[in-house]
């Protein structure tokens, strides 16, 4: 893993209110926040100044700079063995629209939709028990064959653990077949909440939050990276908010694995939980903020463009945020469940909206490594 | 040029800003500094910790329109099938649907339609009224210069006999950007500005209330807008009639300025945080939920904007620009209370009303009870008097 960029000391604005003065005198100090600290964040009235404390963490590792990348999301398939409560994406199988996607049609798909400047494809697909563990080295092989240049972020933890099960081995094994067939990192997703009581009510069956977390582990110990999502805006309490982000924090603690912090807002619509409607930006807006200032030690926090929508994706950029993800060109989770955002945007409609927040747009692959700044 | 430090200290100060300030803050690119600062005069203004909104419906009278503006997806020419022009009945079946839902207003604008001279316009004011108490807040400054050309008569006459008829209240629409090189590239046929300004000074001469708005993310540059809110502050100081000011960003979608790259949610809040700041007389400032979302509008209640405007029963003009963002009474109000405020169903007077509109608490307006020749009276009180009528009096908007 790369070590983590010494992150300068945040200039604190000097007029905050009083209440956040312990939080405000931590961060300058270095200081790790604590749950308490979270709550008060969460509740405090003045959201402009609980944005200001994260603009100021936030500009202390990142300076003015905003991220993103050309990227292409591929859903293999849509058929799904789960149920989540959250899910309007999944099929059971005899759904016309059911999509199982095999070598063939992925390699037409990558000539047809992924133009040249996309550099990374974001492979994730439902738990359909159809398919053999062979499919999967084989879906990498296949985009790793046709696009060698593309950084290959796949598969979650969900579905790395389920691979492990039809394969009968463990996972570090199915890390090691999916790494040698082109993997080169993982996604964020799957995380949810991660508490027990939100899974047993929301995802039960599915990974529970103990085993996303060993799952990570062991990505993290095989040398990928991986990002961590929090889906919020649904059941959770504000304290299962904050004991997902200690977990994250305490596992980045003993790894250093963690690239990317992805709030993500529940959008209800199409899913069994439709009457609970959808959150505010206000609370997109103030989670991110808290996430910025309660993750130290993950470099990266982004807002998800697709899901929060473009505007408050933008405004993310002043309370915490560093990154809008990328182009994204098709996506279908969040817009089965009722997102309103547009299948894709281009390069320079990114580097426009980053603009007119009054950041520096600035050009990433996957892992950071190379970071070009947009000529304006 | 001042510092933010600078325009933040006047700010705190309560001095009023000067043009340059409000530049300096229309480029300062640290979004929340601008929030709080915004945030500081709205409660200023507004300790009772209240954001208000409105029930009520778009009437469009027509669309039929010969003034053919370019950033606009609403008009028909004189002649063209899609063209429209409600009958009365059309209007009435609108009122009555408005009434049920708990509305109490209409806002009432259409197109430039050569047909409609005062005679038409007091009969379909008259109309509405004898078929049912509700409030008219109608056409605009340019719609009522129309209808002076149309009818060859002088604008004095025209207020009087509209207000007379029935007219209660006149929306601050086609304001855009009141810079004449602005209006003659986007709206070449329609009023400059000193003739909108001299519209609505009219219209607080004779004790009518409006509204002022700004249309913005075009083809103008950031010292028009300031320019623009400087000429409505000027007018306000003198005549103190604007309830609110509301400003929202050109919707490009199929007008003839389709390919006008659209402003996002960063200049959105950046503009109406400094049109707060700027425009210190006007106590009240809607946020845009038709362009900009119910997330935006939220989030709007921490830039200094204090109401949501109208949770509108029918929209059509920004929707025919492709924009289609009506919002619920419970999304609203789920919206009020996320940015930690209290929601209030107002009238066009930010009188409090109730969910039938029924009026709850009479807001005051001390500026305005000055300079207005029938004091701060409402169109249901009686000619005589500033008190509020009885509750049987009829609608409360």
């Amino acid at each position: 893993m790369n070590s983590p960029a010494a992150v300068a000391a945040p200039v604190i604005p000097s007029d905050l209110p009083a209440e956040l003065s312990p939080i405000a005198d931590k961060l300058a100090a270095g200081q790790r926040l604590c749950m308490d600290d979270g709550r008060i964040l969460f509740a405090h009235p003045d959201l402009n100044a609980v944005g200001a404390l994260a603009n100021a963490a936030r500009e202390a590792r990142h300076g003015g700079r905003t991220t993103f990348i050309a990227n292409r999301h591929l859903n293999y398939t849509n058929k799904c063995a789960y149920r989540c409560m959250f899910c309007a994406f999944r099929r059971d199988g005899d759904e016309p629209d059911t999509v199982v996607m095999q070598p063939d049609f992925v390699r037409a798909k990558l000539r047809a939709d992924f133009p040249a400047h996309v550099r990374e494809v974001h492979v994730v697909g439902g738990i359909n028990p159809d398919l053999p563990f062979e499919y999967y080295p084989r879906l990498l092989a296949t985009i790793q064959d046709e696009r060698p240049d593309l950084h290959i972020k796949g598969f979650t933890m969900i579905e790395l653990d389920h691979m492990a099960q039809i394969a009968e081995q463990p996972v570090e094994w199915v890390i090691e077949q999916l790494r040698e067939a082109g993997l080169a990192s993982c996604p964020g997703g799957g995380a949810e909440v991660l508490s027990p009581r939100v899974h047993k009510k929301l995802y039960n069956g599915k990974l529970p939050p103990e085993r996303w977390l060993a799952t990570t582990r062991k990505v993290h110990a095989a040398g990928l990276h991986t990002n961590a999502t929090m889906l919020f805006g649904h059941i959770e309490t504000t304290d299962e908010r904050l004991d997902h982000m200690q977990a994250i924090r305490q596992l980045q603690d003993d790894t250093g694995g963690f690239l990317q912090f992805i709030p993500l807002v529940f959008h209800p619509e199409n899913t069994p939980l439709e009457r609970l409607g959808k959150t505010t930006g206000l609370d997109a807006l103030r989670t991110i903020a808290v996430s910025r200032l309660m993750l130290d030690n993950v470099p990266y926090i982004k807002s998800y463009w697709v899901m929060l929508g473009i505007k408050i994706a933008q405004l993310a950029q002043w309370y915490g945020a560093d990154d809008i993800d990328g182009t994204v060109l098709e996506e279908h989770i969040t817009h089965d469940a009722g997102g309103t955002t547009p299948q894709g945007l281009t390069t320079s409609a990114l580097a426009d909206l980053i603009r007119e927040a009054g950041r520096e747009p600035v050009e990433r692959d996957t892992l950071y490594t190379q970071l070009t700044p947009c000529e304006a | 040029m001042p510092s933010f430090c600078d325009v933040s200290q006047k700010v705190q100060a309560g001095e009023r800003l000067d043009p340059e300030d409000a530049l300096l803050l229309l480029a300062h690119p640290d979004l929340p500094a601008l929030g709080r600062l915004a945030d500081l005069v709205r409660r200023r203004l507004h300790p009772d910790g209240e954001v208000t909104y409105i029930v009520d419906r778009n009437v469009n009278y027509t669309n039929v329109c010969v003034t053919l503006c370019k950033f606009c997806a609403f008009y028909r020419r004189p002649g063209d099938p899609e063209g429209y022009d409600h009958p009365a009945e059309v209007i009435y079946d609108k009122i009555r649907e408005t009434r049920e839902l708990g509305g109490t207003q209409i806002l009432l604008q259409g197109g430039h339609n050569p047909d409609y001279d005062i005679e038409r316009y007091e009969a379909l004011f008259t109309g509405i009224k004898e078929h049912a108490p509700i409030h008219i807040h109608g056409l605009s400054p340019s719609e009522i210069l129309h209808c002076c050309k149309v009818s060859k008569l002088p604008l004095e006459t025209v207020l009087a006999r509209m207000r007379a008829a029935g007219l209660d209240s006149v929306p601050g629409g086609g304001g855009e950007i009141l810079v004449d090189r602005v209006r003659k590239l986007i709206s070449p046929l329609k009023t400059m500005s000193d003739e909108w300004l001299d519209v609505m000074e009219a219209c607080h001469g004779q004790g009518l209330r409006t509204t002022a708005t700004m249309m913005f993310g075009h083809v103008e540059t950031h010292a028009e807008r300031i320019e623009h809110m400087r000429r409505v502050r000027e007018l306000q100081d003198r005549s103190a009639g604007f309830t609110a000011f509301i400003s929202w960003t050109f919707q490009a979608p199929h007008t003839q300025m389709q390919d006008t790259p659209m402003s996002g949610g960063a200049d959105y809040l950046r503009t109406a945080a400094v049109s707060r700041l700027f425009i210190d007389n006007i106590e009240n400032f809607q946020a845009s939920f038709v362009t900009q979302g119910i997330d935006m509008a939220g989030v709007s209640l921490h830039y200094g904007m204090n109401d949501l405007g109208s949770v509108m029963i029918e929209e059509n003009v920004v929707s025919s620009a492709g924009c289609e963002c009506l919002a619920n009474i419970d999304e609203m109000e789920k919206q009020i209370r996320a940015a930690g405020f209290t929601p209030r169903r107002r009238n066009m007077f930010y009188d409090r009303v109730d969910e039938q509109g029924e009026l709850q608490t009479r807001h005051p307006h001390p500026a305005w009870a000055q300079r207005s020749p029938h004091g701060d009276r409402r169109p249901w009180d009686s000619a005589e008097d500033s008190a509020p009528a009885q509750a049987s009096s009829g609608a409360r908007s």
